[in-house]
């Protein structure tokens, strides 16, 4: 054994070092872990301020100890890299190390130990835990809002059928999945629309919808019968001159007694609330704002300078305001602008706004997947002969669109993010909701449970919208 | 000719669209206007605001104009904003660097920090931190000082006032340093250009910065005192901090949301950037015998920051128009007293929420601006 230099740890000591340095290393976690999980403070007998930083200082020389290059033992070797390769380094990995212990026992004595979950009033909470028996009573409320809660399965039943009918694209067969595009880009929002606006508020439109589905249905059987040159056509009219016919001519009074589903009360936009509302108003949203910020995408680079103008100012106005104005614009500016008698539901209004926000931002990642397609795509479909919208619809968009997904998803993820403001013109999705109750002279005191469970709620749906954008990205990736 | 009207013809058609409607809106308006008795105009402005608001910068009562509350409500933001950019840039910058760091852990922390605070709705943080962890803090009452001099209550954070005599003398000094400073570094270029000598600019920029200031203390009759604050008590439960600068839990509780939320995206725009710098660049300077903190001066960095600076500001005007979401804490930036209190009063809604449009959009397309023309000077000019 050669002689020792403790200020220089070399390979030649190395199980004296080793020996050492994770004994020193141990002793100093073991001494944070006493202090916060049984609060035994181990170093006592020294003054508080040395006795606060003496785990630092022992792992530090710990660490020190065992900092040995190429040691030959392939798991000291592995930490070293990994958490030990510096002094400055090693002081950071300790400082993590005792934040994490030291934060362990009051996150889980806060969420779980002293949390309560029983009862179903406020006396229940009376330890230092969280009071997730606030969540509980009022959960209806921050799902549902004010919808009354007799109704709420038809909530529910929506949102059950349209996550099936959205799911379709996973058991396509490959005979139908040429028609998958056409069905999510069209048919698919369609039927949700249906779904929201005449299930979920009810009532008396339901009239309307009894005659389109009687129109459909009977086209489609006939549709059957016509020659295939024809259907077409056939579909583009006849459906609609069939639910015209319908409403207005014939059946009028038989069938308003036959539309009449008993029990599908009105339920006001104004009573929409809680998380259901946020997916109703991501979900148009994301459907409006879309091709919309292609239009413009394209506008902005169309040859045409008056439409390329345009569309310039269209983006750059949208881009350039707060959200929070956009939605004051439409609150209290937008029924100024249009007829005195007509009038707009706050709902829709909102919608309208937050898609035409967010359509600015998709058209400039849009633009910026457009610009990034090399000339040559355009010179090669622009020589097989095809006009613009033949080039762009089979050539260039399906490109890049490919290349912005990342972009799109951060729009659609800042999309899900800003619903919360709907609070400027009185709507109250789940953070609204939270504020509401948090006032309730009952329930005073429990600001924070609510903020961490909708924080829970919004990271995990956020957080797998990222993820699974991130998928998409991996899965379209093509090798230029 | 047939071309020429398959170019004119969709353009047209597009202007008479855009002409239509904003037609149709202005012709609504106008009649909207006449039903309800409203007269349009920006008159008002001049007229007295008697509105009172919590927190200005600038002298403010009832008395002035409503421009003036504009002015306050702007300042307000502006405020806001630049503590929330120099926050969030320190802390992005942290964070980007540590997530490329070699520590495990600390990439791991940082990677945490990044994917939590990145995935929560800024309102939701905002109400988190004003309603449930600001409140949480001491009666005045019964806060200890932080260092002797800060205080962190309930009602604000209170810290000590400077009062500066001959602030002027100080302030020249500084500019007389900068000056200073510019003029050594062309000098040091040009030594360079012509000798290949480097002189030790940084060093003496620091001595500058240090000792110019120092001296207007010591000769120029430069003198600074701080003003601590005094509890005092109102009535037998009421107590209040008095002197000193005192900053309300709203504008604490928006600063810090805004800048560890901004401080996300700023930390992946300076990933990115790092990580956009080839590895062949380091080595290629490296090899031409450029010690490791001119790598990073000459070689990483300028080709970094061309990668970073564009996205950030970005992210700074991203900060700016959030700030808007003070109106849900009642902190008085410009559209809670301008487009709200403002609005209330006067009722000319289509006024002053264009003003307040115009005056974040004015600040954006100027940024932009200024960033398009940066952007388009430190390009690489490929030949």
């Amino acid at each position: 054994m050669s002689k020792i230099n403790f200020l220089k740890p070399d390979k030649d000591n190395l199980t004296t070092f080793l020996y050492m340095g994770s004994f020193l290393f141990v002793i100093s976690v073991i001494d944070v872990f006493l202090n916060s999980f049984f609060s035994l403070n181990i170093t006592g007998f020294l003054p508080a301020s040395l006795s606060f930083i003496i785990p630092i200082i022992l792992g530090f020389i710990g660490l020190y100890f065992i900092r040995i290059e190429h040691s030959g033992n392939k798991l000291l070797d592995q930490l070293n890299k990994n958490i030990n390769t510096s002094n400055f380094n090693a002081i950071l990995s300790l400082l993590i190390i005792f934040i994490i212990i030291k934060s362990i026992p009051p996150v889980l004595s806060w969420f779980v130990v002293d949390a309560s979950f029983a009862g179903d009033s406020k006396d229940v909470c009376s330890g230092t835990g969280a009071c997730w028996t606030y969540i509980k009573v009022w959960f209806r409320r921050f799902m549902y809002g004010m919808y009354p809660n007799a109704e709420q399965w038809r909530i529910n039943l929506s949102f059950i059928a349209l996550a099936l009918l959205g799911s379709v694209g996973y058991f396509a067969t490959e005979k139908f999945k040429k028609y998958l595009t056409l069905y999510y880009v069209v048919i698919y929002p369609f039927i949700a629309f249906l779904f929201i606006f005449f299930f979920i508020s009810g009532g008396p439109i339901f009239f309307d919808f009894s005659y389109g589905i009687i129109a459909a249905v009977i086209s489609i059987i006939i549709g059957f019968f016509i020659p295939g040159r024809f259907k077409f056509y056939y579909f583009i009219f006849v459906p609609i001159t069939l639910y015209i016919a319908l409403k207005y001519f014939i059946f009028y009074e038989e069938l308003i007694e036959l539309g009449k589903l008993d029990g599908l009360n009105w339920v006001e936009t104004g009573a929409w609330g809680g998380l259901s509302l946020t997916f109703i108003i991501s979900f148009f949203c994301l459907i409006f704002c879309f091709p919309i910020g292609m239009a413009f995408a394209l506008g902005r680079r169309s040859d045409f300078p008056l439409i390329r103008y345009i569309s310039i100012g269209f983006i750059e106005f949208w881009r350039g305001v707060p959200l929070i104005t956009v939605l004051f614009m439409s609150a209290v500016m937008f029924p100024m602008f249009l007829p005195a008698d007509f009038f707009i539901d706050k709902l829709v209004r909102c919608i309208i706004a937050i898609s035409l926000f967010e359509a600015a931002y998709v058209a400039e990642v849009i633009r910026g997947g457009l610009q990034a397609l090399p000339r040559g795509q355009y010179e090669a479909a622009k020589s097989l002969g095809m006009g613009y919208w033949r080039m762009h619809i089979f050539v260039i968009l399906p490109q890049a669109l490919k290349l912005v997904i990342p972009g799109i998803a951060n729009t659609f993820l800042a999309l899900v993010k800003d619903t919360p403001l709907i609070f400027v013109v009185g709507l109250l999705e789940i953070v609204g909701m939270l504020n509401l109750a948090k006032t309730n002279p009952e329930w005073l005191g429990f600001a924070m449970e609510g903020y961490v469970f909708a924080a829970i709620i919004f990271w995990i749906i956020c957080y797998a919208m990222s993820k699974y954008s991130y998928n998409l990205e991996q899965k379209y990736k093509t090798e230029r | 000719m047939d071309l020429k009207l398959q170019k004119i013809i969709p353009q047209l058609i597009t202007v008479l669209v855009v002409i239509l409607v904003f037609g149709f809106f202005t012709y609504n308006a106008q009649i909207n206007m006449e039903n309800r008795g409203i007269d349009f105009g920006y008159g008002f402005l001049s007229q007295e605001s008697s509105f009172d608001v919590q927190f200005s910068l600038i002298e403010y009562d009832g008395s002035h104009s409503y421009f003036r509350a504009y002015l306050v409500g702007l300042l307000n933001t502006i405020l806001v904003s630049v503590i929330g950019i120099i926050i969030a840039t320190i802390l992005g910058v942290i964070v980007g660097v540590a997530r490329l760091s070699p520590n495990y852990l600390i990439k791991q922390f940082a990677a945490f920090y990044v994917e939590f605070f990145r995935n929560i709705p800024l309102l939701l943080q905002i109400f988190f931190w004003y309603f449930a962890a600001l409140r949480a803090l001491p009666l005045p009452q019964d806060a200890d000082a932080i260092l002797g001099v800060f205080f962190l209550t309930i009602k604000g954070l209170y810290v000590p006032a400077f009062i500066w005599e001959n602030l002027n003398v100080f302030l020249y000094s500084i500019i007389a340093a900068i000056i200073a400073i510019v003029v050594i570094r062309i000098h040091a270029r040009k030594v360079q250009e012509t000798q290949g000598k480097q002189l030790p600019v940084f060093w003496i920029s620091v001595g500058l910065i240090f000792i110019l200031p120092l001296l207007s203390f010591l000769i120029g009759g430069v003198s600074l005192s701080f003003e601590i604050p005094k509890l005092k008590q109102l009535a037998t439960t009421s107590f209040k901090y008095e002197g000193g600068i005192s900053l309300p839990p709203e504008l604490i509780a928006l600063t810090l949301s805004l800048a560890l939320y901004t401080a996300t995206f700023i930390a992946e725009c300076v990933r990115a950037g790092i990580q956009g710098v080839g590895k062949g660049q380091k080595e290629a300077a490296a090899s031409i015998g450029l010690n490791p903190n001119q790598v990073l001066k000459l070689v990483v960095m300028p080709q970094a920051l061309r990668i970073i600076i564009p996205p950030t500001t970005n992210q700074y005007l991203n900060l700016t128009k959030n700030s808007s979401l003070a109106a849900a804490i009642a902190y008085p930036d410009l559209v809670l007293v301008f487009a709200g209190t403002a609005l209330m009063q006067t009722g000319k809604a289509i006024e002053i929420v264009s003003i307040t449009m115009l005056t974040y959009l004015s600040l954006s397309i100027s940024i932009s601006i200024l960033m398009n023309w940066y952007n388009k000077k430190i390009a690489i000019k490929e030949k």
